[in-house]
């Protein structure tokens, strides 16, 4: 559904994007994981025909984005960034005004915008001007826009970035919804836990390129590569380690306590008990170490600076 | 890149969108008040004071018995009673240009389905209708009350031409402003830049007042057709500047003033980006590959030459001096009258090469709100009267050819290469609009040729000008008087 293959944008002489490959098939929903500044908005706005690739092509729908863009532009729906609403209008005017722009009549619009409004908690609002609404409130407005013609694909620019708490709950139930609609979706953030709650895929960008992609267990297993494991045993060490090193990769030894990573712990982790018996320490205990996708993640981001 | 975007036919389709936007973005300015409110006021309260002021005005003539000046007011008048709303199309196309992008609410619309002609059309509209419908109201209230309280009635020809004026000149407004608005992200960026608008537009009311005061009705319809032909070339390079890609694709904070200084003066002085100058002769040499490029605003040139020839000669058939006039057109009495200003002699190189410079330096300045054009009108002048004089000459039993050789051709030799080429580079400068190169920005194009038109001045034009100058005040007097004396 959605395509890309090299695809770069280059501003006078600063690389936005480069080299960017992805592929969204329909229903699925992709996050665009990565801080600020890593290229996402260049990228959707490529997708979405409005700025023109300087390197590589993406396809949308099945339209090419700059032959084709206007069959791009009316298949998708885009929440920018900034929700960019006129403020002397109010919630059912603005849409009525988009809903013209794809050719909804007013009627329908005016149907469907209450239903919305209602469903976002905001009920009562559409008749206000938008100069009223609050933060949260104009994002919300704004993905009802997005969605208001019902289109295939949608692009949404950090879609919860200004909201509270409750709001943003809202925002990701609705997109779950989206999802199971089987909608195709490109969402940026830079949320890890929204994009490991949302998304079918995650592709993590930084500096223009994405440096990993896949689902949330591939990108852990990626990322964090083997498991790190930890044995505690009722005696100090000193120096029997040297014994396990044909077994198993150790990587850290505390007071009492061994770090180990092994490719086939079904194997080791049995033998590596028996050795340590051998040595005449009694283990204690033996337990994967927690390490989160969120610490993996930033130390991925930070290694840019 | 390359080519700008068409006029296309409007489909039925397209025309709907632009009629969304401009109906929402009408409705927007009318509940501006700091919009709304003014306006009303410049419609109707407006008309009634320049009402009041002709009508005293024409009271205060009579009693001199100078009723025509008066009379001649009124109109002028009107082209006041006019202007003043349509001036807020100025202010609202700013609004509606920068304003939008100000919001980050372009972006959105830029995410559907229309297109950038639609967009464009829809703004403009929006921008032009309310003050256009003040302006035209303000006309109606003022022409109204006028032959309620004078039983003034406006020849129809003059109501025709005002309004056109009025309508025309609200068009170049709103696509200049378009234009300005590419080049600045804040409205009050853009309201700066809009004093290049504001400025070139005072000048053309006065000159319209001027017209009207005289009753120059022939004149006017040539003002309009060229101001048309302005806002098409406007609404074309709005439509170049109006796109997605231009309007996202590029981080423009501020009006980059130190940047353009930057871009026209590494291109002027060929400044390396090492920081070091080029040796003088060096200098030259990359000045003179400027040359081929020149060649086809040369070959335009001459044709504006010859054609200033052929109407300065059809002038003089047209306007043959009096007989009694004749007599006296003699080289014998140019001679003479040459030796009355001897004493000016001395001091003519330095009035002749500021003249020059001055004309140049007017060629650049208007030539750049007429994308060229009056820098080749002003070009014209001078052959035309040369050949308007040599023909006066010959009507009057002289041999033309003789006055020529005697008064120009000494000093000509020089002078016409030195203003074709000048001009030339003005004109390839002024045209880039129209005719931008594909591998840089507009504005860079626009600074770059504009240093190459310094650097031509500079390098060559100056020169030549200069020694043309000294031939003039020394030789061709001294020719003169061999021939005629
Ligand atoms: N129109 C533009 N002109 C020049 N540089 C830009 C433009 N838009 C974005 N950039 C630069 O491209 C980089 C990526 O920006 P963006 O795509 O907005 O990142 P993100 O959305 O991930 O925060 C940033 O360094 C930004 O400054
Ligand atoms: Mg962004």
């Amino acid at each position: 559904m959605i395509e890309t293959e090299n695809l770069g944008k280059v501003f006078d002489t600063f690389t936005a994007v480069q080299n960017l490959t992805l592929n969204v098939p329909a229903g699925q929903l992709l996050a665009l994981l990565g801080p600020n500044g890593a290229g996402k908005t260049t990228t959707v706005r490529m997708i979405g025909a409005i700025l023109k690739p300087t390197t590589g092509y993406a396809r949308v729908n099945g339209y090419d984005v700059v032959t084709q863009a206007d069959g791009v532009r009316r298949s998708i729906g885009m929440l920018t960034e900034q929700p960019g609403l006129y403020t002397r209008m109010s919630g059912l005017e603005y849409l009525e005004f988009y809903g013209r722009l794809y050719g909804i009549p007013d009627k329908e619009t005016r149907a469907k915008g209450k239903a919305m409004f209602e469903r976002f908690y905001m009920a009562g609002a559409e008749d206000k001007r938008l100069g009223t609404y609050s933060k949260g409130m104009r994002q919300k407005v704004g993905l009802i826009r997005s969605m208001l013609h019902n289109p295939a694909v949608l692009l949404l620019d950090e879609p919860t970035s200004a909201m509270d708490p409750h709001s943003a709950k809202l925002v990701r139930d609705a997109i779950l919804e989206l999802r199971n609609d089987r909608r195709t979706v490109i969402l940026c953030t830079h949320n890890l836990a929204e994009a490991e709650l949302l998304a079918d895929k995650i592709a993590i960008i930084k500096q223009g390129q994405i440096v990993a992609q896949g689902t949330f267990t591939e990108l852990k297993q990626q990322l964090l590569g083997r498991p790190q494991l930890e044995v505690r045993v009722d005696k100090p060490l000193n120096g029997q380690v040297k014994e396990l090193d044909h077994l198993v990769t150790v990587e850290s030894v505390a007071n009492d306590t061994i770090r180990y990573r092994t490719d086939n712990p079904d194997l080791t982790n049995p033998q590596l008990v028996r050795c340590l018996h051998k040595l005449g320490l009694g283990v204690i205990s033996l337990q994967p170490v927690s390490q989160s996708l969120e610490q993996v993640y930033l130390r991925v981001i930070e290694e840019m600076e | 890149m390359t080519t700008l975007t068409p006029f296309l036919p409007v489909k039925q389709n397209s025309l709907r969108m632009a009629l969304v936007i401009a109906r929402r973005e009408i409705r927007d300015s009318f509940r501006d008040w700091r919009i709304i409110l003014p306006i009303f006021l410049l419609t109707l309260a407006f008309p009634a004071l320049m009402n009041f002021t002709a009508r005293r005005a024409i009271a205060f003539a009579d009693q001199y018995g100078a009723e025509i000046i008066a009379t001649q007011l009124i109109p002028f008048l009107l082209l006041v009673v006019g202007f003043f709303p349509m001036s807020f199309s100025l202010i609202i196309a700013l609004e509606t240009f920068v304003g939008e992008k100000e919001r980050n609410s372009l972006e959105p619309l830029l995410a559907s389905p229309l297109t950038n002609t639609e967009l464009y059309a829809g703004k403009m509209l929006a921008a032009l209708a309310p003050p256009l419908t003040a302006s035209y109201l303000g006309m109606s209230v003022y022409m109204f009350s006028l032959w309620i309280n004078l039983a003034w009635r406006p020849e129809p020809e003059l109501i025709i031409q005002v309004m056109l004026l009025t309508t025309v000149q609200g068009v170049i407004m709103v696509a200049a402003a378009v234009v300005v608005s590419s080049q600045a992200t804040s409205v009050r960026a853009a309201n700066l830049l809009a004093s290049f608008i504001i400025v070139p537009m005072a000048l053309l009311i006065q000159f319209e007042a001027g017209a009207l005061f005289w009753g120059n009705h022939a004149g006017l319809w040539w003002l309009i057709v060229g101001l048309g032909l302005t806002a098409v070339v406007l609404i074309r390079m709005g439509l170049y500047v109006f796109n997605r890609e231009e309007l996202l694709g590029r981080d423009i904070d501020q009006i980059r003033l130190g940047w353009m200084f930057q871009v026209y003066w590494r291109r002027l002085s060929g400044q390396g980006w090492n920081g070091r100058f080029p040796r003088p002769l060096a200098w030259y040499r990359e000045t003179l590959t400027i040359f081929p490029t020149l060649l086809q605003p040369i070959g335009m040139l001459l044709l504006a030459f010859g054609g200033a020839v052929l109407f300065g000669i059809w002038l003089a058939y047209q306007y043959t001096l009096p007989p009694d006039m004749q007599a006296e057109l003699t080289g014998a009495n140019m001679a003479a009258n040459l030796e009355q200003y001897a004493f000016l002699l001395t001091a003519l190189p330095i009035v002749i090469i500021l003249q020059n410079v001055r004309v140049i330096a007017l060629q650049a300045l208007l030539g750049v709100f007429t994308f060229g054009v009056l820098a080749v009108l002003i070009f014209m002048l001078p052959w035309g009267v040369m050949a308007f004089l040599a023909t006066q000459f010959y009507l009057a039993g002289q041999n033309p050819f003789q006055f020529l050789l005697a008064a120009f051709v000494p000093h000509a030799l020089l002078e016409f290469p030195a203003l074709l080429i000048t001009t030339a580079a003005i004109l390839r400068w002024q045209v880039v609009i129209i005719h931008p190169s594909p591998d840089h920005t507009l504005s860079e194009n626009f600074l770059m040729r504009m240093a190459d038109f310094t650097r031509i001045f500079l390098g060559v034009g100056l020169p030549l000008l200069i020694t043309a100058a000294f031939v003039e005040a020394h030789i061709t007097t001294h020719v003169l008087q061999m021939i005629y004396g």
